[in-house]
């Protein structure tokens, strides 16, 4: 492993991934192997996660080549040199930033989407001229082998590996100098992760998680809306990976006297969007394995939690699959509520008035996404200026992973470091600053030995006093 | 009174943890995202300066003999200058920033609003302990955070001042100043922050990441590392070497994260030391023809010429330049200058005065690669010179090594110029000057590798304090189906044309015509 390293570094110094046509042949190759293998990404998704081709356009495929065309057509504005004003007193000089690669950077993915996750971060290096070692999630492994297998016949194997394996891998990586470390997954695992970057002095960008709140204030108008509203509840928990998302929205708060009308909408679209029971349910990704349904399962377990649901909670374990589970108010200290869910279940907490919600979401960690649906100018003010979070969206779910302009990252514990559209290129780069000066006018009072009359001249020049400089130049000012 | 004294004798991990506490309280209640209180904060950093710059001078004095013009202008002036400006944009700052939508999410509006990170720790160093202090604060209170500020152990006479003038004149129930060494260092280190911004050594930064990794809390990183200075042939030596100097010797006697660490030139002009001929002066003016040879024996004295100028002949007299901060770096700087094989390369300088710790500018000459003073930060008033063959070979030489925090390059020579920006990696990069890009508010100040990560100055130091949040606002109107189960073909079809953002696919796929 050290030894594809080296080959990594070596490419790297030799200039290997810096030219834009370099950049752009890689690229146009990564939409090549995306488009002519779109049935062998399918079939993987499927084998590990269930996903069904429309998730899988949706969420994986359709998000990565939407990504590689936005770059493609952006790169070469991202890559040029952005002028920096500079003020008389400098003259003449010229001043720009520059973005340059980084090097050899490290991107460490999940299991939930495989492709994205892996190779959304992956275009931001190569556009901004990096090598790359990938490491995809061992925990979907038909997606990595497929990795592993099909990125070195499309891609410059010189520049851009990929490496299959577990946690052990991981460590041993992690023990490696690398410029950059682009990292997706656990807050526990973030933390291991800047720890050993913090030996090398390696900047880390950490996509992690946390419990996305959704708040819910529409249903109160129209019977259309609230319809709407439903679906993009319903849309935004089991539809990315059954839950088993970083954005997906993990509990709902709602004022009291609505929940009952809240519960029937969410039961009907359910049932319309997945199927009547268990034994009919399509259109949703499984439980990736074993472990994380031990896990979910284990949150019914409480007593006081298993009596708050209100739907669903039949559980497949042969074939790892739970059906979409309402909750109405399990108790607030019980690990379903204090542990990020990443699954199928969905708790709905009440609230006296709709306003509490915010005191609600600011006693718990910053979330990556909060979601909040109300048409209330007021209260969208107050949840901005009062909650703090990765992303706010109002009245949809998981939309904004498609915005291009918005960075897409955590806060406090959800995370540091942004991505998306220019984002990644920026994140993979690091922004040098150049200032050209010329060798006239040379302003005497620079240099020692110090005098008042140097004093009062460099005061007044990094005031930009340029009137009361001529005045001091022709004897008229004194210290 | 007694319990102050036991209060103030011990700053542990409990005492951390309650200034965190208070702070965090204060954050909560919203004191510091009021824009008010930021432009109140501000000003009153500002009187704060204009108030005291004698004692302040006179701390500098105290803790590194700095004379008084580098205290008023490199700090103070600085720091107002710092201070000013975010007033002065602080309004545009705060604004959010619209964002353009797609296809994809229409109907929809973005934009990408900037919020404070929460409570923040900064960790200053000794060398201007002043400005890297403050300037960060500024950023800070600019963005609306929280913040403790640790000034350096190391200048405890502006370390002092400090927490007692920050006490005086700025909130304390949302600012606070914690003096201390390493233990109390350390207790801060163990809190969470949401954010740490450390200006040090590389030693200390691994510490400082690896504490914050414990919370996940984000951090800059302004380190050093040795910023060398490539001369060419063909320029005005006279300038060139006055700017050297003034970036050397006049940025705290060399003890300055981009002071000039050591210069590459060419063996063409390697240096003979030779007496200060007094024609020097008259064919400088004159540079661009003269011969290589002529040039050989010009920089060197260029240097000599120039230091004396600047500091006379028994530069450790001079009170235009600041002394060795302390005893240790005084010891340190010997070692590196005693060495066996690089004793013998000194060409100018080389006087030392441990009574008052100060050593003379020294310069050298060809001291080898492999010498202590080649391969860590010098940080203190010794210049090597070393040559090569072609100065394009200086490129790999530098990249060969860590990143800078700065390179400088004197050159006339535009496609030199472009080859030397486009293959050098470093924080910044300035051509035919040294240092000055410190004081451009619009360039990001900011390492890269082992010189640090992160920037800031000027909107820099705002955006590094705060949190750019995405807000997307959708309407409820413009629902497709197509987003949601059950999933057939035709929602696939459909999904694809309006990924792939053509308005012809779409129609082709509503009407049937696309393939799945």
């Amino acid at each position: 492993m050290e030894k594809s390293i080296a080959k990594l570094r070596e490419t790297f110094k030799n200039g290997g991934t810096k030219s834009i046509s370099w950049r752009k042949s890689q690229l146009k190759a990564l939409l090549q192997l995306i488009n002519q293998n779109e049935d062998s990404i399918f079939k993987a998704l499927d084998q590990d996660l269930g996903k069904s081709p429309v998730e899988s356009y949706r969420d994986e495929v359709g998000v990565l080549k939407k990504s590689v065309t936005y770059t493609l057509s952006c790169l070469e504005k991202w890559v040029a040199p952005k002028k920096a004003e500079v003020p008389l007193l400098f003259f003449p000089a010229k001043a720009e930033v520059m973005p340059q690669p980084l090097g050899v950077v490290l991107i460490f993915s999940s299991w939930n989407f495989p492709f994205t996750l892996a190779l959304d971060p992956l275009i931001g290096a190569i556009s901004a001229g990096n090598t790359v070692l990938l490491k995809p999630s061992d925990l979907a492994p038909a997606c990595m082998s497929f990795l592993v297998e099909t990125i070195p016949k499309y891609l410059d194997n010189k520049a851009i590996k990929v490496v299959a394996g577990g946690a052990d891998i991981g460590e041993r990586l992690l023990q490696l100098k690398w410029d950059k470390i682009f990292f997706t997954g656990s807050p526990r695992v973030g933390r291991l992760v800047m720890a050993a970057a913090a030996k090398h002095l390696t900047p880390v960008t950490l996509e992690l998680g946390g419990k996305c709140p959704a708040i819910v204030d529409t249903l109160s108008t129209t019977p259309s809306k609230a319809k709407v509203t439903a679906k993009r509840i319903v849309g935004g928990k089991w539809g990315p990976c059954n839950g088993q998302a970083c954005i997906a929205i993990d509990y709902l708060l709602v004022e009291e006297k609505l929940a009952s009308a809240l519960i029937e909408l969410l039961k009907k679209t359910i049932k319309r969007f997945y199927g009547e029971n268990i034994k009919s349910l399509k259109s949703i990704s499984r439980i990736v394995n074993e472990h994380q349904f031990q896990r979910l399962v284990n949150l019914l377990k409480d007593p006081n939690v298993a009596d708050s649901i209100v739907y669903g909670g039949s559980v497949d374990e042969e074939k790892l699959v739970i059906e979409p589970t309402i909750l109405l108010d399990p108790p607030l200290d019980s690990e379903i509520m204090s542990e990020e869910i990443f699954g199928p279940l969905l708790p709905i907490i009440t609230l006296k008035n709709i306003e509490e919600s915010i005191n609600f979401i600011n006693s718990k960690s910053n979330p990556l996404v909060i979601y909040a649906f109300t048409e209330d100018e007021t209260f969208k003010k107050r949840i901005l200026s009062e909650t703090s979070s990765g992303t706010v969206t109002f009245n949809d779910s998981m939309v904004q992973f498609l915005c291009d302009s918005l960075p897409f990252g955590g806060v406090g514990q959800s995370g540091f470091g942004r991505y998306h559209g220019k984002y990644s290129f920026d994140t993979f780069s690091h922004e040098k600053s150049i200032l050209h000066r010329g060798f006239y006018p040379e302003i005497e009072p620079r240099y020692p030995p110090w005098t008042d009359f140097k004093l009062l001249f460099i005061k007044l020049a990094y005031e930009f006093d340029y009137f009361g400089l001529i005045l001091l130049l022709l004897g008229f000012k004194r210290s | 009174m007694a319990s102050e004294v036991e209060k103030k004798a011990v700053f542990d991990i409990d005492s951390a943890k309650e200034v965190v506490q208070e702070l965090r309280a204060s954050f909560v209640a919203g004191k510091t995202k009021d824009y008010e209180w930021r432009r109140t904060q501000l000003k009153a950093m500002l009187k704060m300066m204009d108030e005291n710059e004698p004692q302040i001078v006179a701390a500098l004095r105290d803790d590194l003999s700095k004379p008084e013009l580098e205290s008023s202008i490199y700090e103070i002036a600085m720091l107002k200058n710092s201070c000013k400006l975010a007033l002065k944009k602080m309004k545009h700052w705060v604004m959010p920033e619209k964002a353009k939508t797609s296809l994809a999410t229409f109907p929809s509006s973005a934009e990408i609003v900037s919020e404070p990170l929460g409570v923040v720790l900064v960790i200053s160093a000794w060398n201007y302990p002043l400005l890297l202090s403050l300037d960060p604060v500024i950023g800070a209170i600019a963005a609306g955070n929280a913040i403790v500020l640790k000034p350096s152990e190391i200048s405890p006479a502006t370390a002092s001042l400090l927490a007692k003038l920050v006490a005086n004149y700025m909130d304390s129930s949302c600012i606070k100043v914690v003096e201390g060494a390493v233990p109390e260092t350390t207790a801060l280190l163990e809190q969470k922050w949401d954010k740490i911004m450390y200006t040090g050594n590389g030693r200390i930064g691994r510490i400082v990441m690896a504490a914050a990794a414990k919370h996940l809390t984000p951090v800059v990183l302004e380190l050093g590392g040795k910023c060398p200075v490539i001369v060419d042939s063909g320029i005005n030596l006279q300038v060139a070497t006055r700017r050297i100097i003034a970036g050397k010797w006049g940025c705290n006697n060399g003890q300055a994260c981009i002071s000039p660490d050591y210069i590459i030139t060419t063996k063409d002009y390697a240096v003979e030391l030779v007496r200060l001929p007094v024609y020097v002066y008259i064919c400088n003016l004159v540079l661009f023809n003269l011969s290589s040879q002529a040039l050989f024996i010009l920089q060197v004295d260029s240097f000599k010429c120039e230091l004396e100028r600047f500091y006379g002949k028994n530069p450790l007299e001079s009170k235009d330049l600041s002394r060795v901060v302390n005893s240790n770096h005084f010891a340190r700087l010997l070692k590196l200058l005693d060495e066996d094989k690089v004793s013998s390369k000194i060409v100018y300088g080389g006087e030392r005065d441990k009574s008052n710790l100060k050593i003379a500018p020294t310069i050298l000459l060809d001291v080898p690669q492999d010498s202590l003073i080649m391969n860590e930060e010098i940080f203190g008033p010794l210049l090597p010179i070393i040559t090569i063959d072609k100065v394009e070979d200086s490129f790999d030489l530098i990249n060969s090594g860590t990143k800078p925090l700065a390179v400088y390059m004197f050159t006339n020579n535009k496609k030199l110029k472009e080859k030397f920006v486009e293959k050098v990696s470093a924080g910044g990069l300035v051509i035919n000057d040294t240092t000055v890009h410190l004081a451009e508010p619009t360039l990001p100040f900011g390492g890269v590798g082992d010189s640090g990560m992160g920037a800031y100055h000027g909107k820099f130091s705002f955006d590094t304090f705060s949190h750019k949040k995405a807000v997307l606002y959708r309407s409820f109107a413009g629902d497709a189906p197509l987003r949601y189960p059950p999933y057939t073909n035709g929602k696939l079809r459909l999904l694809k044309a309006l990924l792939g953002g053509s308005i012809l696919g779409i129609i082709r796929a509503l009407m049937g015509w696309s393939k799945a």
